[in-house]
């Protein structure tokens, strides 16, 4: 992580320094080494807090929709997985691809500090990267991980190290590994249960939802300008559950409302405060999809027509789709 | 005080939970929640934070205040506010106790807040003092002692004994009607929690935040820090969720909302967040109209709007919750160090 660091900030300093980009957008470096946040670079002194390891979950694409629309141009740091969001926001005229430099940026998969303290490691004041080890600084004394055993789930079923749009990239050369993985495995044993039994499951994980919108407003398919949970005319305007389905609600409207759109980008689950897993909603749409209408990625390019969006003969029947509920 | 072994806890809950309602934390899900005991929920009184704070036992996220029925050109008022029972909130921090005080100061202030002082006077708040604070922690930043924790009765669990001492009169007469699980303490256990204090001490005193200042957070700082460019920085990352507020001990705003009920309206009150678009919102629309000044409101509120109007005391009990769960990282220690004491000199 350290040579690609290195290598990146090496090429972000040049090309503002000749003037190609105006602005950056990467992330800075915070207070215990795990907890970065996206930030602006205006010049190339600034360039001193930038950070890129393995705490750079942050899924740069959605601020590229502000972004792209104020004067000058901005390079974005861009891991493979955040490229198929950029490319479903270019698709959905979201952001002016010209004022947007993609630095694609090599990823060897983003940790879960959720994951480290779940193995009983507290007070965390410092986490090093060294190949698959992990040495970790706490208050408590040091301590050791696997950084396979601590990677985000996004990670763990990683689409790949190939970015879908870029401008230029900056690769180590290294190798990376990749995990082996089916992202539809949770998907499939919430199919195999029944129904009251998957009923349950989604009360018990959505009933911890406190409303707070973080995977709405982190998600760079939630793209409305005005959300309708947040309109005060359109009814179902809320902050807090009127009743106590009313979260489930707010989540399959959600899920609904990125059909075909969402990249399977993870950031929903990763913000979420209260650990609902709701990248499952979203993969159980993909997977069905993928099943009715052939297998499709969002974000894949910039102008293919999505599965939700077009119309072909081959298109399943709405009967089929109706019967279904997770059995061929 | 009082003493009890570890092993008997749960005839301590069965005994508590016998003629009220006994909340701890508890996990349920993966995260650990103040929730209703009973014996078969999984005690967690080893997580230090839950995920959102004991708040809610007092100001819960979303109750109703009255009803309305109309008929013709008639409208009924319905008094049907949620009844408050006599509880019990077990193992609640330093910090979240000392948050307490804190929507004490905003709730009881007249005219008083009936919904919130009828939960107060029937909550009986049982602390636990710390033993393994996080980084995260910065409790000590704002006076608190984690090592002694306020509420109506303190607790320690020092290896396999529960140490209980009552702080009020409250506290007291709740432990008159319990004491035969306990036995006294005695000399020697004064001295082994003494110690036990004095490692927790420390710990604090080497926690990386120990040190934050916040020398500069003043009523003279207004003008100056509310007009300060950082803000523009420090908010461009927020992505306007309302965690930070969702999940703090200290923040009490709300919001009041009718719910057409098909046969009248419910009234109900709900939290807010300044980081909503819609935050105070009135009849000519929004005062913050950007991310950046509903961004500055959360924090000019609690660094200087509250201690302005308080006598110095803070909106923050340094919980350290926020630090953990902003999606983005941003947070209240980030914006004292950028906006600290070099502005103000």
């Amino acid at each position: 992580m350290q040579r690609i660091f290195g290598l990146i900030k090496d090429r972000v300093g040049a090309l503002l320094a000749d003037g190609t980009v105006d602005r950056v957008i990467g992330w800075e470096k915070g207070e215990f080494l795990y907890d970065h946040t996206p930030a602006i670079f205006n010049a190339e002194d600034d360039l001193v807090d930038l950070v890129y390891d393995g705490f750079c979950a942050s899924n740069l694409s959605k601020y590229l929709i502000d972004e792209s629309k104020k004067d000058g141009k901005i390079l974005a740091l861009l891991k493979p997985c955040d490229t198929y969001n950029f490319n479903q926001l270019i698709k959905e005229h979201r952001i002016n691809r010209d004022n947007v430099y993609v630095l694609g940026i090599e990823c060897r998969g983003m940790l879960d500090i959720d994951k480290i303290r779940a193995l009983g490691i507290k007070g965390i004041e410092k986490v090093e990267e060294q190949g698959d080890e992990l040495y970790i600084q706490t208050i408590y004394g040091d301590k050791t991980c696997k950084r396979n055993e601590v990677l985000l789930e996004k990670c763990i079923n990683c689409k790949g190290k190939e970015h879908v749009a870029y401008d230029e990239l900056v690769t180590s050369g290294e190798d990376i590994p990749q995990v082996e993985s089916n992202r539809f495995e949770d998907v499939e044993k919430l199919e195999a249960m029944t129904s009251d039994e998957r009923f349950a499951f989604w009360r018990g994980e959505l009933s911890k939802c406190i409303r707070c919108n973080a995977c709405r407003n982190v998600c760079p398919i939630c793209s409305c300008v005005e959300c309708v949970f947040d309109n005060k005319d359109s009814v179902v305007a809320s902050k807090a559950n009127t009743d106590e389905f009313e979260e489930n609600l707010f989540h399959i409207i959600r899920a609904f409302h990125v059909a075909g759109r969402c990249t399977d980008c993870g950031e929903c689950s990763r913000v979420c405060p209260q650990g609902i897993p709701l990248h499952l909603l979203n993969r159980k749409i993909i997977k069905d999809i993928n099943e009715f209408y052939g297998e499709y990625q969002a974000g894949q390019d910039t102008n293919s027509l999505g599965p939700l969006t077009d119309f072909t003969k081959e298109d399943v029947e709405p009967s089929i789709i109706t019967e279904k509920g997770g059995e061929k | 005080m009082y003493k009890i072994s570890t092993d008997h806890l749960t005839e301590l809950f069965s005994s508590i939970s016998h003629d009220r309602a006994l909340y701890m934390p508890i996990e349920k899900n993966g995260q650990v929640q103040f929730d209703r005991w009973m014996e078969d929920k999984k005690v967690r009184l080893d997580a230090l934070n839950t995920v959102k704070s004991p708040k809610d036992l007092f100001f819960p996220q979303s109750e109703n205040i009255v009803a309305f029925k109309i008929k013709g050109k008639n409208i009924s008022i319905i008094e049907n506010r949620d009844e408050s029972e006599p509880f019990v909130v077990f193992g609640v921090r330093a910090c979240d106790a000392a948050s307490f005080d804190i929507l004490d100061m905003v709730f009881l202030q007249d005219p008083v807040d009936t919904y919130y002082k009828a939960r107060r006077d029937n909550g009986i708040v049982v602390t636990l003092a710390c033993s393994e604070p996080e980084e995260t922690c910065f409790c000590s930043v704002f006076g608190i002692d984690a090592t002694n924790p306020s509420g109506d009765i303190a607790t320690w669990i020092v290896d396999d004994m529960l140490y209980w001492e009552s702080l009020t009169e409250k506290g007291e007469r709740f432990t008159e009607t319990i004491k035969d699980l306990f036995e006294s303490a005695d000399f020697l256990d004064e001295e082994a929690l003494k110690s036990h204090k004095e490692d927790v001490e420390k710990i604090i005193e080497k926690l990386p935040l120990h040190d934050l200042s916040l020398d500069g957070f003043n009523s003279e700082a207004m003008d100056e820090k509310f007009n300060s460019p950082k803000w523009e920085e420090l908010s461009e990352a927020c992505i306007g969720c309302g965690t930070c507020t969702f999940i703090c001990p200290t923040c009490q705003c709300y919001d009041i909302r009718d719910y057409d009920t098909g046969q009248g309206i419910q009234r109900f009150r709900c939290w807010d967040s300044c980081m909503y678009s819609d935050f105070t919102r009135m009849a000519h629309g929004n005062p913050r109209t950007s991310q950046v000044e509903r961004f500055r409101q959360r924090f000019m509120h609690k660094l200087i709007y509250f201690p302005t109007n308080n006598d110095g005391v803070y909106s923050c009990v340094g919980c350290g919750r926020c630090v953990a769960k902003c999606p983005v990282s941003m947070n209240i220690v980030k914006v004292i160090k950028a906006m600290g004491v070099d502005e103000n000199v």
